[in-house]
């Protein structure tokens, strides 16, 4: 399938809607477009672009203006940015008016958070997250909050209480997921930048699959304060953006030490746009590449997409590094062992006795308990309960969640080992382009195999970035590098460099253009 | 068939911190609306973390310097999972196999010794952890409640070894546990009110056999007296058992304070797993011998060092001794005497003696509630020791100060209780009752001592007990000796 694509040469090109942050920054310090406009345009495109699911929810200007998501305009009656002098992204202006969106697992204050899921359908937190803090008091615009699947267990968005979201490249197709509707937001046109949250690829995998740029960055780096966990020890919250130097302006807002979150990192957050943009060209830069990465199982379209990355690079100065990560060909395993004894905790306590859904009748607690919990979690998530809760069960939990924890630091070890030789690791994010609709719901296990290149950064905790790197059969291809911990500049400024001289990330959707 | 019992205790006491274990709402809920007292934190809403309060783990720590123990390098939190309305997360945050403190060990009486003798009982761990809220249900039992105001106070669980052998040792194993936590100042201690509560594991098996018998878990004793009865009931209960020759099976009973008797709650079959597994949301901490260093600084005397002070340097008997050092404020109050009244007897008479008292009578058991302080009693002692007032005024100060906290001087002038000590003032009243009791005078001629006895009394009741007794007394012989010369 070819021709289900639009390519801008540059932003001029481009519609207000497709264009980077940064270039709308741009804008909106010069003028161009007033903070009004800009929402209006961003509505229109939301409800234009209903049908592919996206949002769980959409919060209208009123609203927004009401409870202050809307801030840097209000100063202004006209409706014009009041700041007269740019705002770089050092300042924590940086996203005034510019609409973002966030992912629905991320607790907003006032506003239904449901994680997708049926058990907290109508539950409305009491406090914002911190990432939202950050992002209001950067400015932001938070639009509307973005559909996913149930409590971010699943690749494709199909878990959903509320309906799959649909990829805009092909919508028989997945958007891919957990963080589907973000992925979708943002190479929708319906946002300039959305939250996820990553526990084994839930933001790349979708970038991928979606053709726009997705990061986990170092796990502590961004506070899971107010993210409804899944698995606490390998969330990360991450941004979804157009291009690495929006990324590194996401990051400039949400990143830092948070002593709300006692994992968060009080290693000192730099803020990174202005070193990206102002990076120079590398040069003597190591990019490890796994051999086995890129032979059987990987489509052969996305293997010669990446390949062409891999060449690029050496182009662009870089050495190629040939390593081995030989652990990592239990991350699936131990990844679904950790992941769900922690899920199966960390959900214990949608309970229906404080909040959400809560069954209508029952005899006892016990039947209140089964009833709401059967009724208000879905199949995966049940799934996932049970194989966590026995993972952890007397006399199972040596065998399994404890030799899982050692498998991981011998994860972690290897990744340690590889970055002492090279700076950069690159792969392939999926094996695949995104499936069809129904293609992996009835396997489970072939679904969880679409995480196989994402899931060691979430358990050896190191930043992660997916980028475009072409397309195959007309699907977006995904590039992913992953740094050492804290090493989110390195990661950006490889990216940077790689978009100067490629057009992927210049690429949308042909169905959504307009 | 004689039967040894065999006691172990688990003890949770609720930490006296300003706030909660892992939010900043008050840790003091008692009294306050239904859910008036939580955040989004300790109600566990979607997204939630806990930050831990390092004001427990100082505390658990200095418990642990208090009791004895080893303080771990490292230590770490795990997540105890179970399903209960009143646990708002569906798990509980304590410590499952790095606990913070372990080895440590309490003295107590040995209760099997013939004579009074010290014996150590073991603590095998102390761990910090979260309290639940409270389940309450409807009268109709239509409907039940949770109040989580308590959820997320800090507990401490102080496991002792199965050392104990009687339930008078349980006893006093608690006794001595709360004296050494109120002394260190880290909780109320009131099983009244649950700021202390205790499980017993209790087993039997045939005195001499090494090998432990099937323990049962008692839960819900709600006083010192109500654990010592339960123990006592369970013993007797497990021993008919045994002699009628059953098995004893492994269970959680309840005691049932009004019946005296222990019911059961669960089989072991239907026990909880909890599926521990390390709290991910909170890193292990690690503690520096600085650390530990600091917080041993600040540990005060405690009870066992103060009963060897007062033996061995003040010279007090052990009974006095052990009631002045197991109280913690009575203790207090008895140190600072000390530090200006060498008259550590006469201190330690009036302290457990009328002061206790009069305390009774205020049914209270802390001092410093009272108006009596150190300076009162001392200066008391003072003006006793150079005959200033007899020991029947100084009760009648002391009654004043209770009901005054008035400084001794002013309770003195505004009473008139100064002793006489004016020779001619004496010698007046002491003609007088001559002169007015000429059959005793009689009687002390004939060689009745006792009369003199008698006519000291007169003197004392005409001058309302303010005279100095000594002196009466050298007066009136020395009066009488001329009558008789005479």
């Amino acid at each position: 399938m070819t021709g289900n694509f639009i390519e801008y040469s540059n932003y001029e090109q481009m519609p207000l809607h497709f264009k980077p942050a940064h270039e709308i920054r741009r804008m909106l310090d010069s003028k161009e477009i007033s903070p009004a406009e800009l929402r209006a345009h961003i509505a229109g495109r939301i409800k234009k672009y209903e049908r592919l699911n996206a949002f769980l929810s959409v919060i209208p200007d009123a609203i927004t203006s009401e409870i202050g998501f809307v801030s840097a305009s209000k100063t202004d009656n006209a409706g014009r940015a009041a700041a007269s002098v740019p705002v770089s992204a050092a300042d924590n202006r940086y996203w005034s008016d510019i609409p973002v969106a966030l992912k629905d697992n991320i607790a907003t204050k006032g506003i239904k958070t449901t994680a997708g899921s049926k058990i907290l359908e109508n539950h409305t937190p009491i406090y914002d997250a911190a990432v939202v803090k950050k992002l209001k008091k950067s400015g932001a615009v938070i639009i509307g909050k973005t559909n996913m699947d149930e409590f971010a267990m699943g690749s494709s968005t199909e878990n959903s209480a509320f309906g799959a979201t649909l990829n805009p490249w092909d919508t028989t197709c997945v958007p891919g997921g957990s963080s589907g509707g973000s992925a979708v937001a943002v190479a929708g046109g319906m946002a300039y930048m959305a939250l996820g949250s990553d526990t084994g690829g839930s933001i790349r995998q979708p970038a991928a699959l979606c053709g726009v740029c997705g990061m986990k960055p170092t796990y502590g780096r961004v506070s899971r304060c107010g993210l409804i966990a899944f698995a606490s020890s390998l969330d990360q919250i991450g941004p979804f953006t157009r291009d690495a130097l929006d990324m590194a302006s996401a990051l400039d807002a949400i990143c830092g030490h948070d002593p709300a979150d006692s994992t968060s990192s009080d290693i000192k957050f730099e803020p990174l746009f202005d070193q990206i943009k102002n990076s120079a060209d590398f040069s003597k830069l190591k990019i490890g590449i796994v051999d086995d990465y890129f032979g059987e199982g990987v489509d052969s379209g996305v293997t010669l997409q990446v390949q062409a990355a891999v060449d690029q690079f050496k182009k662009m100065g870089a050495e190629i590094i040939s390593i081995k990560l030989p652990h990592t060909q239990y991350a699936i395993p131990v990844y679904y062992l950790i992941a769900t004894a922690e899920a199966s905790s960390n959900l214990a306590r949608f309970d229906g006795v404080k909040y959400g859904f809560r069954a209508p009748e029952f005899k006892n607690l016990k039947e209140m308990y089964m009833k709401t919990r059967d009724a208000g979690f879905g199949a995966e998530v049940k799934r996932r309960i049970i194989l966590g809760t026995y993972a952890l069960s007397s006399g199972y939990y040596d065998a399994y969640y404890k030799t899982a924890q050692k498998a991981r630091t011998k994860i972690k070890e290897d990744f340690q080992a590889a970055f002492a030789k090279v700076d950069l690791i690159l792969s392939p994010v999926t094996p695949a382009t995104a499936f069809k609709f129904g293609e992996k719901t009835a396997d489970p296990l072939a679904m969880y195999m679409s995480d196989i290149f994402t899931i060691s950064a979430n358990l050896a905790s190191i930043p992660a970035l997916s980028i475009p790197c072409g397309l195959s059969d007309g699907m977006p291809v995904g590039l992913q590098l992953s740094a050492n911990y804290f090493q989110e500049k390195l990661l950006l400024a490889a990216a940077y460099q790689y978009q100067k001289h490629t057009v992927h990330h210049m690429r949308f959707a042909a169905g959504c253009s307009l | 068939m004689n039967y040894e019992a065999v006691i172990g205790l688990e003890v949770h006491v609720q930490l006296s911190t300003d706030t909660k274990i892992f939010c900043s709402c008050s840790a003091r809920y008692s009294g306050n609306e239904p859910n008036s007292n939580v955040c989004e934190i300790c109600s566990g809403q979607p997204g939630v973390l806990p930050v831990l309060n390092k004001e427990v783990l100082k505390r658990a720590v200095k418990t642990g310097l208090a009791l004895n123990c080893t303080i771990a390098k490292r230590t770490k939190f795990d997540r105890k999972n179970y399903f209960y309305p009143d646990l708002p997360k569906g798990y509980q945050v304590s410590q499952f196999d790095m606990p913070i403190c372990e080895n440590g060990s309490i003295i107590v009486n040995d209760s099997r010794a013939e004579v009074k003798k010290d014996k150590k009982i073991g603590i095998t761990r102390i761990h910090m952890e979260e309290d639940a809220g409270k389940n309450t249900h409807d009268t109709a039992g239509i409907h039940s409640f949770v109040d989580y105001n308590r959820a997320g106070v800090p507990l401490l669980e102080i496991v002792s070894e199965p050392d104990m052998h009687s339930a008078v040792e349980a006893k006093e194993y608690l006794e001595k546990l709360k004296v050494i936590l109120k002394y260190i100042n880290v909780s109320d201690c009131n099983m009244e009110d649950g700021s202390l509560r205790c499980d017993a594991n209790v087993s039997i098996r045939p005195a001499g056999q090494l090998k432990l018998g099937t323990k049962v878990e008692i839960k819900n004793m709600n006083s010192f007296r109500g654990v010592q009865k339960a123990i006592e009931f369970e013993i007797e209960r497990q021993t008919k058992l045994s002699e009628a020759g059953s098995k004893i099976i492994q269970e959680t009973r309840l005691y049932d304070e009004a019946k005296g008797i222990t019911l059961t709650m669960r089989k072991k079959e239907e026990a909880f797993d909890y599926r521990y597994f390390p709290e991910p949301d909170l890193p292990p901490y690690d503690i520096t011998i600085e650390e530990v260093n600091a917080i041993k600084a600040t540990l005060p005397e405690l009870a066992d060092a103060k009963f060897e002070r007062y033996t061995r340097d003040m010279l007090l008997g052990d009974y006095d001794a052990a009631l002045i050092a197991n109280n913690p404020p009575i203790a207090a109050f008895f140190d600072e005497c000390v530090k200006t009244c060498n008259n550590y007897k006469a201190l330690t008479n009036w302290l457990l003696g009328d002061i206790a008292k009069k305390m009774n009578e205020l049914s209270t058991a802390d001092i410093f509630t009272t108006k009596i302080r150190p300076q009162h009693l001392v200066q008391i002692l003072n003006l006793i020791d150079n005959q200033t007032i007899s020991g029947k005024i100084a009760k009648t100060i002391i009654d004043e100060v209770f009901s005054t906290g008035d400084c001794v001087d002013a309770i003195i002038e505004r009473l008139g209780l100064i002793q006489i000590s004016d020779n001619s003032l004496i010698l007046t009243v002491i003609n007088e009752v001559i002169t007015e009791n000429p059959k005793s005078i009689n009687d002390f001629l004939e060689g009745k001592q006792a009369a003199a006895g008698f006519l000291v009394g007169q003197i004392m009741k005409k001058t309302k007990g303010k005279a100095n007794p000594k002196i009466v007394n050298e007066m009136l012989y020395a009066e009488l000796a001329k009558l008789k010369k005479a």
